[in-house]
């Protein structure tokens, strides 16, 4: 996946927020050990200072724990993994129905393209 | 600040009639990215030269680790000019063995390493390089020196813009942790995601001094698009031209 950074907003904000989401989506599995800090931060082209911010926002919402000598990792908690998921769905669903009303489409509409596009495509 | 590794009090410099630095309070810490912006002419060059040694202050005090600039200071500086330096004659292999020469804390095997992922044969004449391939062996000197403070002048306005990319990873990627990076340009979105903090220079005046973040934070737009504003806006408001 690649990283998408924007220029209105800390990137340390962004980086945590991507960071999150692969951990969502499973790239990287509970209990998996993370990339360290400046392998990740090469990769995003980033100060490494900048990604362990990142990180250490990840540990505090408690997507991702620290060990002294392995690193750090994605938590085993798989229900805090699941809360944050939900989070980022229900998000995602608000903005669409907010863009959708917009447009001046009701509810019932939204829910009938929904329909419409998962017979199409699904 | 009592562990910041550069320190500038009332730092000023003058070519003559003309002030290049004026007054210049500074501090920076260690294991920091920082850049160093202004337009032409703002004192970014000047003030590298005196951090490194080769220029004196009219007025002013600096210190680089708690010394003022000398031979010790020069054995933790590594220092990238803005301009090529050496005989043409020399291959880069020769240019190596100089800073051996020269630099305790040069990595020859590092600068080996450095040539290969840039793409250069260190057995290739200074003469015969095009002038990116010469900037990138400046670049893998200064690099391949276990340095507590890199000064960086212009290190990218001569390469272009895909092999930028890849400097500002080289410079990340081995620059010595505990030491601090800071690179004048003006090229400033190219680098800005590397960098933690900035500073803004305006006719030899320190006028912005924070992290990239917290500017990010406070203005809600990048750096590049702020310094953008601040330089267009300011010769209109004061009327001073």
């Amino acid at each position: 996946m690649e990283w998408k950074l924007t220029d209105d907003r800390p990137i340390w904000m962004q980086l945590s927020e991507q960071m999150a989401r692969r951990i969502v989506a499973g790239q990287y599995p509970p209990g998996s050990k993370l990339p360290p800090v400046r392998e990740l931060a090469a990769d995003a082209g980033v100060n490494p200072n900048t990604m362990q911010r990142a990180l250490a926002q990840l540990e505090s919402d408690g997507l991702a724990v620290s060990n002294r000598t392995a690193g750090r990792a994605v938590t085993e908690d798989a229900a805090a993994i699941e809360s944050v998921r939900r989070t980022m769905a229900r998000r995602i669903t608000k903005e669409f129905l907010s863009a959708i009303a917009d447009l001046g489409y009701t509810r019932e509409d939204a829910l009938a393209l929904l329909k419409e596009e998962e017979d199409t495509h699904g | 600040m009592a562990d910041s590794l550069i320190c500038c009090r009332g730092l000023s410099k003058a070519y003559g009639q003309r002030m290049a630095l004026q007054g210049v309070d500074l501090d920076l810490g260690r294991g920091r990215i920082v850049g160093l912006l202004g337009p032409n002419g703002s004192g970014k060059t000047t003030l590298i030269k005196i951090l490194c040694g080769l220029l004196r202050p009219t007025q002013g005090v600096v210190t680089v680790d708690g010394q003022a600039p000398g031979p010790y200071t020069k054995s933790i500086v590594s220092y990238l000019p803005d301009r090529m330096y050496f005989a043409a004659w020399m291959k880069a292999t020769d240019l190596f063995d100089l800073f051996a020469d020269f630099y305790e804390d040069f990595d020859r095997q590092k600068a080996m390493d450095m040539c290969r992922s840039l793409g250069v044969d260190p057995g290739d004449q200074i003469k015969t390089m095009s002038k990116g391939t010469k900037e990138k062996v400046q670049l893998v000197l200064v690099m391949a020196r276990k340095a507590q403070l890199y000064l960086l002048d212009e290190p990218i306005a001569g390469v272009d813009p895909a092999a930028r990319d890849f400097i500002m990873n080289t410079i990340l990627t081995n620059y010595n942790e505990a030491g601090t990076v800071l690179i004048s340009t003006h090229l400033i979105s190219d680098i800005e995601r590397v960098l933690d903090e900035v500073v803004f220079l305006q006719s030899g005046r320190v006028i912005l001094h924070n992290s990239v973040d917290n500017i990010r934070e406070q203005e809600g737009k990048s750096v590049d698009a702020l310094f953008r504003e601040m330089f267009r806006a300011m010769p209109m408001e004061g009327g001073r031209f």
